[in-house]
């Protein structure tokens, strides 16, 4: 019984948020792992891509809700996402259009892209800013559990609990569709084929007619729809507040590296990587470990090694840990 | 017209902005900008020292300015009664512990060969290593926590003059610096932008938790000034006597005579790095950082230790960013670490020395000029056309007060097209380097 305790409320503090947020970071880093791949760069303007997106879909939300629309007990942000992917889509080739093309053109080197990129961030961080406002949103709405902690303790007889709320399991159910829809895409269709040949050897895939205006465009749509649906589904499962979005750069950043940048698997799996070394490393294993020892072994402390604060000292230690000892991340990347 | 009337005129041109600023506002004002502007102007030197001389992309400007901030409240704070003797000296005990552990860590890794076994000595070592760490230094924190908290609760600094603290924060950026250098420079160059923008991070992440140091988010608000106080100017008989002498407001005066004293300090200390910078860029050793700036495989088969140079430099841009970051906090007396924000420390500083012209140092500080008034400047503009554009709406409306509430972060829109601009039509910069 003390096992199955522990064991149930390991999955609720640390296995069932871990999977939740890993799935978040993966789709995030999956879009700046697609547009590092094909336009080699590092895109720091991902993160407020992701605030655009979401504050497109919490306005469509809005609108929805005014007119009285619902989506029974899913969250109406999920009804509004569709819009919200198309207005990002839209700006995100906008700026590709007004200034990204110039300097593909004119093959500069990938530091002075990641420059221009943070020009566009600021851009978009001072757009999503003056539009939405700085403040801490929750916009989830619907049924809040798919079960909750009293009826699992019904169900089970168990002394610890776990629920399951609406957003993690919509967060689950859209990372595996989306990562399955991605292989198939990538593999199996021209279009994706003649992505990975460009990601290869690009001047190769040119001299086998690969159009590279084409490819580029549909890069930057693939990754503003995934920083959208991945802004969409932290946003529902935490708060939307743009500054937290920026700072989810570097979580992000790190997914992608430590799968091996450029390389969509990798994402997915570094996503996973950093979301459990974070919420690992700040877990408070007490209640965890009151199960398992002996009375007279349980630590004296919060069994916590760094306070949750640190989180960020995770996926950046992490990150350096993979760059130093394996350059290429798990599934060999772009080479460092 | 010749480079140098060229840069004369651009400085005059930024300098007649500041001025005007002066006359339509107020001279308060104009000198805050002037010497915020010193400051952004030697941020600009520092990561200009790195990207300009070396190439390297260092995002992490926010995380070396906050230690120098740090630095200004270890130097010049008095010290806390009984801190030390409570636990100062077991954190100590603490830190010096952690070092060893990882320089032992070090030593393993390179004794050992590659494989399994070198896993198997090291991860209990660390992991050991880390709990001792934590049972020697929480103790400690908590009684040093845990004195008079409300107004101190850290260990204090050493009661110097502040102005100890500006060369110490170099110091403690270069050594910082020289830490990262030593670890992140062999990557290539966006995963050191990668890696520095998360050392900036941890390093805030540290000033808001750990409590003893610098009290984290409780602040530091009582930083010792090297020159008066306001209120002392307008105390004093000499000081009203001249003030009246001119026929000038006491209060509006003394705020004057304080922010010129202080752009005195910031300027030789300018002059100075400025100095410094020029003469180390015309020496041999500034024609080698060129060399390897330009051509790294060409330099290294000269015989030049590549790896070396750019840890050099890399440690020299941190000492110049953790000056201004102890200035900085002189300047506002105090130690805030949330407002350590990276799109004010580390992307605007990037956007002076690309405006500036990277690789020439008039250019950064030009640059740290023009950027610090437009960023200042751009809010009561960005305020007067939403006002404009608002004036036909209903008084009382939702969205018209939405918009009047929003018109400050136009200046991140502002900035980002000044950048782009910039690297679209004249990517070499305003003042341009060799």
């Amino acid at each position: 019984m003390d096992l199955l305790n522990a064991l149930v409320v390991f999955a609720n503090f640390v296995l069932l948020p871990g999977i939740t947020y890993g799935a978040q970071l993966a789709l995030g880093a999956l879009g700046a792992t697609l547009v590092y791949g094909i336009l080699r760069f590092s895109n720091f303007a991902h993160g407020d891509t992701m605030a655009f997106g979401t504050m497109a879909t919490i306005l469509v939300m809005w609108l929805l809700q005014a007119a009285g629309i619902g989506f029974g007990s899913l969250p109406t942000a999920l009804l509004a996402l569709p819009a919200g992917i198309v207005v990002a889509v839209l700006f995100v080739l906008a700026t590709d259009r007004l200034v990204y093309r110039y300097y593909r053109r004119s093959k500069v080197n990938s530091l002075t892209l990641v420059m221009v990129s943070l020009g566009v961030m600021f851009v978009m961080n001072g757009i999503v800013r003056t539009i939405i406002g700085v403040d801490d949103r929750q916009f989830a709405d619907g049924a809040r559990f798919v079960f909750t902690a009293a009826q699992f303790r019904e169900w089970t007889g168990l002394t610890e609990s776990l629920a399951l709320r609406t957003t993690q399991a919509v967060t689950l159910v859209v990372i595996v569709l989306v990562v399955a829809w991605l292989h198939w895409f990538l593999r199996r269709t021209r279009t994706g084929k003649s992505m990975r040949a460009f990601s290869d050897n690009e001047n190769l895939a040119l001299l086998s007619g690969v159009n590279p205006e084409r490819v580029v465009m549909i890069v930057w749509m693939l990754s503003a729809a995934l920083a959208t649906l991945a802004g969409v589904l932290y946003g529902l499962d935490k708060s939307f507040r743009p500054f937290t979005y920026f700072q989810l750069l570097l979580p992000i950043f790190a997914a992608a590296v430590v799968g091996g940048f450029g390389s969509p698997l990798g994402a997915v799996a570094g996503g996973f990587v950093i979301a459990f070394s974070e919420i690992f490393v700040t877990y408070s294993f007490k209640k965890v470990f009151g199960y398992l020892l002996p009375v007279d072994w349980q630590p004296d402390g919060l069994a916590q090694l760094l306070t949750t604060d640190y989180k960020v000292a995770v996926s950046f230690t992490v990150l350096v840990l993979v760059l130093l000892f394996r350059p290429t991340g798990i599934f060999r990347g772009k080479s460092a | 017209m010749s480079v140098a009337t060229r840069n004369v005129l651009l400085f005059v041109a930024v300098g007649a902005l500041i001025v005007s600023t002066g006359l339509t506002q107020s001279w308060n004002a104009a000198l805050a900008i002037v010497n915020m502007g010193l400051l952004s102007a030697i941020m600009a030197l520092g990561v200009n020292i790195q990207w300009g001389y070396a190439g390297l992309y260092n995002v992490g400007t926010m995380g070396f300015v906050a230690l120098g901030g740090l630095a200004a409240v270890l130097v010049s704070i008095p010290p806390t009664e009984g801190a030390w003797q409570a636990g100062g000296f077991r954190i100590l005990v603490a830190l010096v512990f952690g070092a060893l552990i990882i320089a032992a860590a070090a030593w393993v890794y390179k004794m050992l060969p590659r494989g399994r076994w070198r896993f198997v000595a090291l991860a209990p070592l660390l992991v050991a290593g880390f709990v001792v760490y934590r049972l020697i230094l929480d103790p400690a924190a908590a009684a040093v926590e845990a004195i008079n908290p409300a107004l101190q609760g850290n260990i204090g600094g050493l009661g110097l003059p502040v102005l100890l603290s500006w060369p110490v924060g170099g110091l403690l950026a270069a050594g910082a610096g020289w830490l990262i250098g030593k670890t992140a420079l062999g990557l290539r160059s966006d995963y050191l932008a990668i890696a520095t923008l998360g050392i900036a991070e941890i390093v805030i992440a540290v000033l808001k938790n750990e409590d003893w140091l610098g009290r984290g988010v409780k602040n530091i608000v009582d930083i010792p000034r090297p020159v008066p106080y306001e209120i002392d100017l307008q105390q004093s008989q000499g000081f009203l006597s001249f003030v009246s002498g001119i026929g000038a407001d006491p209060a509006a005066a003394s705020g004057i005579v304080v922010k010129l004293l202080y752009a005195g300090l910031f300027l030789a200390v300018l002059l100075i790095l400025i100095w410094l910078s020029q003469a180390a860029l015309n020496s041999p050793w500034g024609r080698m950082m060129r060399a390897i700036r330009d051509n790294e495989v060409a330099a290294a088969a000269m015989g030049k230790d590549v790896t070396r140079r750019h840890l050099q430099v890399f440690v020299l841009g941190c000492a110049v960013l953790g000056i201004a970051g102890a200035m900085l906090a002189t300047l506002e007396g105090q130690l805030t670490p949330g407002a350590y924000q990276p799109l004010r420390f580390t992307f605007l500083i990037w956007v002076m020395v690309v405006v500036g012209g990277s690789g020439s140092n008039l250019g950064a500080v030009l640059g740290g000029f023009l950027i610090w008034y437009l960023w200042v400047q751009v809010e009561p503009w960005g305020n007067g056309l939403i006002n404009l554009i608002t004036a036909g709406m209903a008084e009382g409306s939702q969205f018209k007060q939405h918009l009047i509430d929003s018109a400050a972060h136009m200046r991140l829109v502002v900035m980002g097209v000044i950048l782009i601009l910039m690297l679209r039509f004249r990517p070499q910069g305003l003042i341009p380097g060799k």
